[in-house]
């Protein structure tokens, strides 16, 4: 059972960092990013470059995925949602670029780094074994990385002054303009920053599981799943449901395995009965 | 009028020429015939290196033969052609692919490569006279009442039972353990390799384990699995994407068994996600291995990694089907545009296999598992991951 748990908090510590990112740019412009699992993979390849074929230490693997990543989020905020947003008045004109987004990065990862799976050598070797809990060493220096950038992320958030006006931002977007919060430059930098956290986590997690051109609507779909279990746009919410999917994903597969796949049925079913009593998750509302 | 007259007349003569040219290289090549044969399976998603691989070997065969002045079937010498089609392991448009080799009159298809593409093309073949060389192991294809489905490589009821024997006798196995994605082929094999290993009289001590095929980190699935210790753990019908990362979480976990699948795995992938824990892993590999290769085994293999930049293992076994098509028609020439006469060749056809050393020959097989023969004869090479490259654990045949 202490295995089965280990494996829940691992899973859950990489779930809730790959879902913070999605849930802030939704908290900031209401922007469901459909492409947030291709920013993922689009960071996975970009370490897998630097530090697997380059040779480069993983740290600045790790940088060039997150800074790469915060550009291409600054640059697509700057040159698309905003323009969409400020041109249509309908939500769904958002939704439909940000699949749009996520189609052209398909192609283009798919263009660029091929079909095969990709993998780089471990950062950590060896493997922590006592009686009844096994846990390699690189995936628990990934899962105190992953707790490590959630804490810098919510402290960012909380105490340093673009984290309070994004805050407030996402609160009231008018209420904040009208208080002098430069409502376009920090929805930039809030996109920036939900992209380059993508890219990060698939930096990190590369190195555990490796990365190939067609995980990034698996990735994504998962996100949103972790996304409405806590509750859109709460960053606390990301975190729960991150945890709390990686938990139940660990203790279905073992409690269920003699019934076959079932784990993501039972999942899937929890979530829809949860949702029909709690529509906006556990703390459905944002930030605040 | 007079520039316009002038500027008419060089407009004629210029397309006079070019049309001049143009029919140039085709009266080089007039002397020969076309034969047209065709390809539906899935070039591109992530499935595409089965196809590709397919496509490759054919359009290689195709150049190769073409440059040697073509292939003479009858009195008549023909250029090859292939036709392709992407399916894009969509059964629905696996139909559609059929359907347009119909309307070209084709009646030669090697494809498609998986279980419900290949079930889907069925009518569609039967009703319009084409023989088809699928890479799908469900045996109703091949069986009887069906006749026009041949299966292009061995099946994984054929070298999963091999590969166990092989293990029970050399590595002392007696417990097995399997593992698959949640999808039709790689469920279809499991059963299959269950079934296989009860009547080999092998402990099946876990066979209702499946993973979702985008799945990430493997442990979860694999925690319960590995206290079970089984002495093999069978992969089935394992992607190639996947196989790393599952051997990887077992080995993790401290389990020091043996892995084996019946798919074709690629070294570099696994090398890239496994490292030295894919040491030891078995799997089945293309139909050749470099003390079995023929000369012109190595010449294929040159030609292609010339013509396309890098060479896939499982092409030793894509290169077969074309041949097998090409030296059928040979034997029995009336079966270019009656596929009932290249049935009744099949059952006595024999022709020298070029791909290996020795007198192999090429023949139909399949009567053991299909109960007539639909099924080309190719090496079933079995093969032990080891430091980044593939080494060969045995060599076997099937009937």
């Amino acid at each position: 059972m202490e295995q089965v748990i280990a494996n829940g908090l691992y899973l859950g510590a990489q779930y809730a960092l790959i879902a913070l990112g999605l849930t802030l740019i939704f908290a900031l412009m209401n922007v469901l990013n459909f492409a947030h699992g291709q920013m993922y993979v689009l960071g996975g390849f970009i370490t897998y470059t630097v530090y697997g074929q380059l040779g480069l230490p993983f740290v600045v693997a790790l940088l060039a995925s997150g800074m790469t990543l915060a550009v291409i989020g600054a640059l697509m905020e700057k040159y698309l949602f905003r323009t969409v947003i400020k041109r249509s008045h309908r939500e769904e004109s958002t939704m439909l670029l940000a699949a749009a987004t996520a189609f052209f990065f398909d192609a283009v990862i798919l263009l660029i780094f091929g079909e095969k799976q990709r993998g780089v050598p471990k950062i950590v070797k060896g493997v922590f074994n006592t009686d009844g809990l096994i846990m390699p060493y690189d995936r628990i220096a990934v899962g105190a990385l992953a707790i490590v950038f959630i804490a810098a992320f919510i402290l960012y958030m909380q105490y340093s002054r673009p984290g309070r006006a994004m805050r407030a931002l996402a609160q009231d977007r008018v209420a904040a303009q009208l208080m002098g919060v430069a409502v376009e430059r920090y929805s930039m930098i809030g996109f920036a920053m939900g992209a380059m956290l993508a890219g990060i986590v698939g930096g990190l997690l590369v190195t555990i599981t490796g990365v190939n051109s067609g995980i990034g609507g698996p990735i994504s779909i998962k996100a949103f799943m972790m996304v409405m279990i806590g509750g859109a746009g709460v960053v606390g919410g990301a975190i729960a449901g991150g945890f709390i999917l990686g938990m139940m994903e660990s203790v279905g597969l073992t409690v269920l395995r003699e019934y076959g796949d079932v784990t993501y049925l039972v999942i899937f079913a929890a979530l829809m009965v949860f949702l029909s009593i709690r529509p906006n998750g556990l703390m459905g509302k944002p930030w605040g | 009028m007079k520039t316009i007259s002038n500027m008419s007349r060089r407009v004629m003569l210029g397309v006079m020429g070019a049309a001049m040219l143009a029919a140039m290289p085709a009266a080089g090549f007039a002397e020969n015939a076309k034969l047209k044969i065709g390809f539906v399976g899935v070039t591109s998603g992530p499935a595409a290196a089965w196809g590709t691989s397919n496509v490759r070997s054919m359009e290689t065969l195709a150049a190769w033969y073409n440059e040697l002045g073509g292939v003479k079937i009858g009195e008549v010498t023909y250029d090859l052609d292939i036709v392709t089609f992407d399916d894009q392991k969509d059964p629905k448009r696996a139909i559609a692919g059929m359907e347009k080799m119909a309307q070209e009159g084709i009646h030669y298809v090697v494809g498609p490569n998986v279980d419900d593409g290949a079930a889907a093309v069925r009518p569609v073949a039967e009703a319009n006279g084409i023989i088809y060389f699928p890479y799908a192991f469900p045996k109703s294809l091949y069986e009887k009442p069906a006749s026009n489905a041949v299966l292009g490589m061995i099946a994984n009821y054929q070298s999963g039972p091999a590969i166990y024997k092989y293990l029970m006798e050399n590595k002392g196995v007696k417990k097995v353990a399997f593992v698959a994605a949640n999808e039709s082929d790689p469920l279809s094999q499991r059963d299959g390799g269950v079934a296989a290993a009860k009547a080999l009289g092998l402990e099946v001590v876990a066979q209702n384990d499946t993973y979702q095929n985008d799945t990430r980190d493997f442990s979860p699935v694999l925690t319960p699995i590995v206290a079970l210790k089984p002495d093999l753990l069978v992969l089935s019908g394992v992607a190639p994407a996947n196989a790393p990362l599952l051997i990887r979480a077992a080995r993790e976990l401290g389990y020091e068994g043996l892995i084996s699948t019946e798919t074709a795995q690629d070294a570099k992938v696994l090398e890239e996600g496994a490292g030295e824990l894919a040491n030891g892993f078995i799997s089945v590999g293309g139909a050749s291995t470099p003390e079995i290769a023929s000369d012109r085994m190595k010449e294929f293999v040159e030609r292609y990694t010339k013509m396309f930049g890098e060479y896939n293992d499982e092409s030793n076994t894509k290169v077969y089907a074309l041949d097998y098509i090409l030296e059928t028609l040979k034997a029995s020439p009336a079966a270019l545009d009656n596929v009932e006469e290249f049935k009744k060749a099949m059952d006595t056809f024999s022709a020298p296999n070029p791909y290996l050393k020795g007198d192999a020959k090429l023949t139909y097989v399949g009567s053991t598992s299909f109960g007539q023969k639909r099924q080309v004869a190719v090496p079933m090479v079995v093969n032990e991951y080891k430091d980044g490259a593939f080494e060969t654990l045995f060599v076997g045949t099937v009937d």
